[in-house]
């Protein structure tokens, strides 16, 4: 036991506190009436000061101990950033592979130290450009990948056995990653010398983001296929990010942030260890993705509680012994639904403040979005603005040299406690109605972020939540910026290399694949090996696709609102 | 008493992002209208269907994914070729400047940009739409 405070000082602190509010009450300072509510942008209210009393019990070796030691509340490495700064990992895809590839390029050359693709909607849906559902949406807001073709060229001259590479990919994961392991294989990589991330994470699909393919349980048994083959044949790649990001961005509290992705990473496990893995053995490579809103003590209470909360649930519920399996990494992404049309160059500094709190929360890699990322796909001038902003803040402002700098202010860790108790009885609760696969069932987290998204903007239009140049400050403006532009020819263009690469391929071997990824589909077994031959192949990833879809069903959104 | 105003929200395309469509259309809801929302991932030939059975006076397509050009005029030109071209249609979501003027050239009639009020949205709908 370390308990920080001598329960006679918090005693006398709290009187001292009392006569403090009282003189409060007598004189108001300025224009406001003192007794006005503060909330952060999730609607929690903050106090005006907080005190030991907030704390009165906080005991210094449970709650927070060191970096890279149980709770891991401080960080989950001993030497954080002093050791390896975080990763700067910049979304990026746009329109064709090929110009996604100069992309990448650029960013590596200006000093980004991982990649992160984003792709189109067709690719995210797992439908080729050709089919009449993807219309008009090739290369729009990503990278378009039909076949191997395409990843071959994606990747192209980029060093994918020393640079991690993250797709942001879900229904389709499996297939992604197959054509990422076929394409460095065919490099002569080897598929134990890969690092990096597929996204993976269906529950928050069905919760949130809204790409989905197949039903929620045949979603989970190829999501427990891909831990099962990670983990034998890929021992460096994460798996799976158990994303609140998006949770987040479709209207949440940062609570429910927090304890949905929680509950997520809780049902994996689960299903991870039906399967008959050793906990051990797959834990060290779950990875997490939040977001970093505007709030910017409360996404620093979140981040904490988050390591001590996912701490607590591997080690008590899940029996993990390894201390690797208790770690709770994860990547930021600032918040994009922070971020103004109006006025867009004040999106940089919101950029900055939500980057330096994740940074403050101790994220193992960030992406910080482009002012201009609201009105479309960031242009390179807008991107390397935030990759520099992250660069200024890692080597110009100090922020990085000490480990956990908020760590024992009284409201932050106040905050953090508050967080992890709000957050726990969201867990009970999904606990009691039988999992989150059941609670998405009953649409009961899909709900609780709809009433907070409608909350937010009700607040929003009465001024209550303020966003400069959009509620107050509002100016007339011609949007000053350049936005960038998909080629219009791009559709064809892909349509023609994937004619092209159908026609050449050796039609019967592919055909072959798929017939066996439709058996293995029908059975048990792991569905990657057929879905690297079948990549391997050029079997397109709608082909793939539509093997899960005939075999699984097809998922379909129930319209609540 | 004269029937209450119908409207269809609709999210064409593969797009996921349902945060304004839904919130759109629980305001709508509480504004007094009677909405119908289609739910995610509807081809324009689904939602014009929709319209159309549903008898709606006014559909609201929400788009975040950059496909809108392409979706927005498929959906005008299939309420023409069904013959229900007097369903008015709006949009909202991340759309453009530059892409606005084009939209309204083809037929639609107002769109709604990031940081539009609800009470902004509900007033129009108000001033513009008439029970047919």
């Amino acid at each position: 036991m370390s308990a920080l405070f001598k329960q006679d000082e918090v005693g006398k602190i709290k009187s001292g506190k009392e006569a403090w509010q009282e003189q409060l009450q007598k004189k108001p300072a300025g224009p406001r009436s003192g007794k006005e509510t503060f909330t952060t942008v999730s609607g929690k209210e903050i106090g005006p000061l907080y005190t030991p009393v907030d704390i009165k019990d906080f005991d210094y070796t449970d709650k927070l101990g060191f970096p890279g030691q149980y709770p891991f509340t401080r960080g989950v490495q001993a030497s954080m950033y002093r050791g390896r700064p975080w990763t700067m990992r910049m979304f990026a895809g746009l329109g064709s592979a090929e110009e996604t590839n100069e992309r990448f390029h650029y960013l590596v050359s200006q000093g980004q130290t991982g990649l992160s693709t984003a792709f189109d909607m067709p690719t995210l849906m797992g439908y080729d450009t050709d089919d009449p559902k993807a219309s008009g949406e090739c290369g729009k807001c990503g990278v378009a990948i039909d076949t191997l073709k395409d990843m071959e060229i994606l990747f192209d001259g980029l060093p994918v056995d020393k640079l991690t590479a993250s797709m942001t990919i879900n229904p389709p994961a499996p297939v992604l990653w197959a054509m990422y392991i076929a394409t460095a294989e065919k490099r002569g990589i080897p598929r134990e010398k890969l690092g990096g991330t597929i996204q993976n994470d269906m529950l928050k699909e069905f919760i949130a983001q809204k790409t989905f393919m197949c039903p929620p349980e045949p979603s989970m048994r190829l999501i427990v296929d891909t831990i099962e083959f990670g983990t034998l044949e890929v021992p460096r790649w994460n798996t799976i990010s158990i994303s609140g990001y998006h949770i987040r961005e479709a209207g949440s509290t940062a609570v429910q942030e927090l304890a949905f992705t929680l509950a997520d990473g809780i049902a994996y496990v689960q299903a991870a260890i039906e399967r008959g893995l050793d906990v051990d053995a797959f834990a060290p490579r779950l990875s997490f993705f939040f977001n970093s809103h505007v709030d910017f003590f409360e996404e620093i209470a979140k981040y904490r509680a988050a390591r001590r909360m996912w701490a607590d649930i591997m080690k008590n519920r899940f029996k993990a012994k390894s201390e690797r399996s208790l770690w709770l990494r994860f990547h930021t992404q600032t918040a994009g639904c922070s971020l103004t049309a109006q006025q867009p160059f004040n999106n940089v500094v919101r950029t900055t403040v939500e980057a330096l709190a994740a940074v403050l929360g101790g994220t193992q890699s960030l992406h910080t979005n482009s002012f201009d990322e609201v009105l479309a796909i960031p242009t390179e001038e807008a991107a390397t603005i935030a990759l520099r902003t992250q660069q200024i803040l890692a080597e110009e402002t100090g922020v990085a040299n000490t480990i956990d700098p908020l760590g024992g202010s009284y409201f932050v860790e106040s905050l953090t406690d508050q967080m992890e108790r709000a957050a726990c009885e969201y867990i009970n609760k999904i606990d009691d109605m039988g999992g989150m696969l059941k609670a998405i069932e009953r649409d009961y987290p899909q709900m609780e972020i709809a009433d907070a998204a409608y909350s937010f903007q009700r607040d929003f239009d009465e001024q209550k939540k303020i966003m400069v140049g959009v509620n107050k400050y509002v100016v007339d403006e011609e949007i000053p910026v350049d936005i960038y532009q998909t080629d219009e020819a791009l559709e064809d263009r892909q349509l023609a290399r994937t004619n092209e690469v159908k026609n050449n391929r050796d039609q019967k071997r592919a055909e072959e694949c798929l017939e066996r990824l439709g058996e293995a589909c029908s059975g048990k077994e792991n569905v990657m090996p057929c879905l690297i031959e079948a990549a391997s192949a050029y079997a397109t990833l709608q082909e793939m696709c539509d093997v899960f879809r005939k075999v699984f069903g097809i998922y379909r959104d129930p319209g609540t609102f | 008493m004269a029937r209450k105003i119908r409207i269809l929200v609709a999210k064409p395309g593969l797009d996921g992002h349902d945060r304004g469509a839904r919130i759109i259309a629980r305001a709508f809801r509480e504004a007094g209208f009677e909405v119908i929302y289609t739910g995610l991932h509807q081809t324009p030939e689904q939602i014009v269907s929709a319209a159309i059975q549903e008898d709606v006076d006014l559909i609201g397509l929400s788009s975040l994914a950059a496909a809108h050009l392409y979706l927005f005029q498929k959906v005008i030109d299939l309420l023409k070729t069904e013959g229900a071209d007097d369903i008015m249609l709006v949009g909202g979501g991340i759309i453009p400047e530059k892409d606005i003027g084009k939209l309204k050239a083809v037929g639609v009639r107002e769109i709604f940009p990031p940081g539009s009020s609800l009470e902004a949205i509900v007033d129009w709908v108000h001033k513009n739409v008439k029970p047919r």
